[in-house]
């Protein structure tokens, strides 16, 4: 299987049923507090590993790469409370120029 | 404004990730929620295979079960409307419902936040993959640092407790981890079991609501 369209309609259709499933499908009954604190922290394990798989991982291997450089700026840039636009732009600009460079 | 600008990085990162730009315009209007695209994108550029980059979205979108079961008691009844609002229920949306304590107040901040947020995520968007499709390698440009710096930015409002510090933590060592012995995207979908860590070190704050990045 490739990225096309039936996968893509895949996620949309879980995407959809996870939105849903909350607000009109369970209905009035109730979910254990514990259970939704978990589904509440569960996108910062996700995020944790998205940063550091997106930053260091080259195939199967761990590298420190002009990445890396990117990173660093776009941690100085949200650490100084900047929009997303400042963030974003420093992290691809940072790497580019590494890339040049190096 | 962030919205917007969040969209065109989307745009740009997934028509890099080789998406058509029909492909990318018609996953910010259908799954419309962007941790799950970025996170599902992202996937696909490391070269993970699609059920990966599916499977990480989805675990990405399983917050919008709590979401739904806190916004039962803001949104009117009515199995029609509820099933249209469930299109646009995402983080600002909700946000912006649990503020108002008035349910009218909090039915009309989630439409018309949801809506505004619709409008500018897909016309960002359909620029960023425009500009995509126009400037060739993303490589030449620092644009495979677009996805760390975008988990970064949304990953942050969830620091601001100790359990979601933990947590964070503990998805970032078995994503290491796990990069040298399994398939891309596999590292990511493993990972969300750093949640467990949150039992351990528990915060005593109700649970996070969904913030907005800056």
């Amino acid at each position: 299987m490739t990225w096309g369209w039936p996968a893509l309609a895949g996620l949309v259709v879980g995407s959809y049923a996870l939105k849903s499933l909350g607000l009109v499908v369970l209905g009035d009954r109730r979910v254990p507090a514990r259970v939704e604190e978990l589904l509440g922290l569960l996108p910062a394990a996700l995020f944790g590993a998205l940063i550091i798989v997106s930053t260091f991982a080259s195939d199967r291997s761990l590298v420190i790469d002009a990445r890396a450089a990117g990173l660093a700026a776009a941690a100085i840039t949200v650490w100084r409370r900047a929009g997303v636009l400042v963030v974003v732009v420093a992290a691809a600009g940072t790497t580019a120029l590494v890339r040049a460079i190096s | 404004m962030a919205v917007g600008v969040f969209g065109v990085s989307f745009g740009v990162v997934a028509t890099g990730a080789g998406l058509s730009a029909p492909m990318a315009c018609a996953m910010s209007l259908f799954v419309f929620t962007g941790a799950t695209q970025f996170a599902a994108v992202g996937v696909l550029a490391a070269g993970g295979s699609p059920i990966a980059a599916i499977g990480s979205g989805l675990l990405l979108g399983a917050r919008h079960i709590g979401y739904g079961l806190a916004l039962r008691r803001k949104l009117a009844p009515g199995r029609v409307r509820r099933l249209l609002a469930a299109q646009i229920l995402i983080d600002e949306s909700t946000l912006l419902a649990l503020n108002e304590s008035d349910p009218e107040a909090a039915s009309s901040a989630f439409w018309w936040g949801g809506l505004s947020v619709f409008v500018g995520w897909n016309l960002g968007t359909l620029l960023g993959a425009l500009l995509g499709d126009a400037i060739g390698d993303p490589a030449t440009y620092g644009l495979d640092a677009v996805f760390p710096a975008a988990f970064l930015a949304l990953l942050v409002p969830l620091l601001r407790r100790r359990d979601g510090r933990g947590t964070a933590l503990a998805g970032a060592v078995i994503g290491l981890v796990l990069v040298p012995f399994t398939p891309a995207g596999v590292p990511i979908i493993v990972a969300s079991s750093g949640v467990l860590v949150a039992l351990a070190v528990r915060d005593p704050e109700p649970p996070p609501a969904p913030e907005l990045p800056a």
